[in-house]
């Protein structure tokens, strides 16, 4: 499902992030980084509500709004039931959509938003997301101080929280279109290799929107999946040719970005829902206002899975929404 | 594509972990720690003047601290992901794993965390470590007679 959108812009955004993110390669494009993984909280999961609403205080700032000026707040994280969403748009008191989609959630909800934009619903929205490292290992793995050996393929759960503000009121970044994901299961069991679950779900959205669209690949100068993981992407590229015929040479991964892959160590990259948004909102939308990039597509895949279905031994379905961005000339 | 082929694909460009070279480490610090365990018997024997048996109960106990104290001051962790078996299989992996779980779930307190999920890594090793000396125990019993 296409949805094509007249009038919605996405006017701001905010970033902020922890320790590893800060000395990755773009680290001078985040708004705040924190030099611990606490945040001066006192457990895990207040720390990642803490990066949420931090970043949408941010935004309000850069915005020059109040919080009572915003009419809806999409939001989510990876954390059970959605905590650390839940607490932060307790405080800030912004009605709330709490959505959960993993890493997909970003795109999910720029895509709601959009929609809601677009009919005119709402004058204007925020989309936040929020991921957290030690507080993922403490729920999907093991106790962040056990550090069992993983293998390469594995991916390191970004730390960051990112927002951005939806409305119908003109700037230089449009949302033309967004295409909605089918969650697909391909049979891959291995929890340490999300690039391998997710990147099917990925090209077929990609392909979808494309057809959809009446587009070609080379329409884009950016196709931006999140977060594959260096091998993920290889195989989707592969997968690409294989299936659709179609080459991807304008294809990048935002878990292959926001770290330094050869020298920090995080296995085959970034994840977690923050880890594209960390990326876009920081550096391609710079990109974008330099009129370097033109149109980018960005692709979130989320893997979904629960640390029982993994116990269970059952293969991991995933789903990929795709989000197009313009810069009105 | 079917399953079949896909799974083509994702083994071409899933990387090989290198065995041989993980097997080799966990081996030699491994065999290390062999080596400290009985240096502290022989220590303790020689200097407290006491039997091997007790000397290998507070070499125990000495390995348990140590794995505790490094796995609190943050470090640990780290080891083990560069060591592996090496440093989870003796004693100090156990104390690890159960020292880093009782760290992560405090917060949840005392009774609901820390007493709770204090065994969530550990437990299995009880279990199973009961369980398998009762079995072997049992085929000594048969095979060689006690």
């Amino acid at each position: 499902m296409t949805f094509k959108y007249k009038n919605v812009y996405l006017n701001e955004t905010s970033t902020i992030t922890g320790p590893f993110e800060e000395k990755g390669p773009l680290a001078r494009f985040f708004d705040k980084s924190y030099q611990e993984f606490y945040f001066e909280k006192k457990t895990w999961e207040q720390a990642e509500s803490k990066l949420l609403e931090e970043s949408i205080e941010i935004l309000l700032n850069k915005l020059g709004k109040s919080k009572q000026e915003i009419d809806l707040l999409i939001a989510g994280d990876l954390l059970n039931q959605l905590v650390s969403t839940n607490y932060a748009a307790t405080n800030l008191a912004i009605p709330l959509i709490g959505i959960y989609g993993a890493c997909s959630t970003s795109c999910l909800g720029i895509l709601i938003a959009s929609n809601m934009v677009d009919k005119k619903q709402i004058k204007n929205a925020i989309v936040s997301v929020s991921s957290h490292n030690n507080a993922a290992e403490k729920q999907f793995r093991q106790p962040v101080e056990y550090g069992g050996p993983k293998p390469k393929t594995a991916t390191f759960t970004t730390t960051g929280g990112a927002s951005c503000y939806i409305s119908g009121s003109s700037s230089t970044i449009k949302i033309d279109s967004a295409t909605l994901g089918t969650p697909i299961d391909m049979g891959i069991k291995d929890a340490f290799h999300m690039g391998a679950v997710m990147a099917p779900a990925a090209a077929e959205t990609i392909i979808k929107h494309l057809r959809n669209t009446y587009q070609d690949i080379n329409d884009y100068d950016l196709i931006l999946t999140g977060d594959l993981g260096r091998y993920g992407k290889d195989i989707l590229k592969e997968y690409l040719v294989n299936e659709y015929g179609v080459e991807a040479n304008n294809l990048d991964d935002s878990a292959c970005m926001i770290y330094d892959l050869d020298k920090q160590n995080v296995y085959a990259g970034g994840s977690g829902p923050a880890c594209l948004p960390l990326v876009t909102y920081g550096y391609i939308l710079n990109q974008m206002n330099k009129k370097r990039l033109k149109r980018v597509l960005l692709v979130a895949t989320g893997a979904l899975l629960s640390q029982a279905t993994v116990n269970e031994k059952m293969s991991i379905p995933a789903i990929a929404h795709a989000v197009s961005l313009e810069v009105v000339e | 594509m079917n399953k079949k082929k896909y799974k083509e694909i994702v083994d071409n460009h899933t990387p090989k972990e290198n065995r041989l070279f993980n097997c080799f480490v966990s081996f030699f610090i491994g065999g290390i720690m062999g080596l400290i365990g009985q240096l502290l018997v022989e220590g303790y024997s020689y200097y407290l003047d006491i039997s091997t048996k007790e000397a290998s109960t507070f070499m125990i106990i000495t390995l348990i601290f140590l794995g505790c104290l490094f796995t609190s001051l943050g470090f640990f962790d780290k080891w083990v992901g560069f060591a592996k078996c090496g440093l989870i299989i003796p004693i100090t992996g156990f104390a690890h794993a159960m020292m880093s779980t009782a760290l992560e779930y405090r917060k949840e307190g005392l009774v609901t965390g820390l007493g709770a999920s204090m065994f969530k890594l550990a437990g299995s090793v009880i279990i199973f470590g009961v369980v398998s000396a009762y079995v072997f125990g049992l085929l000594r019993l048969l095979i060689i007679g006690g």
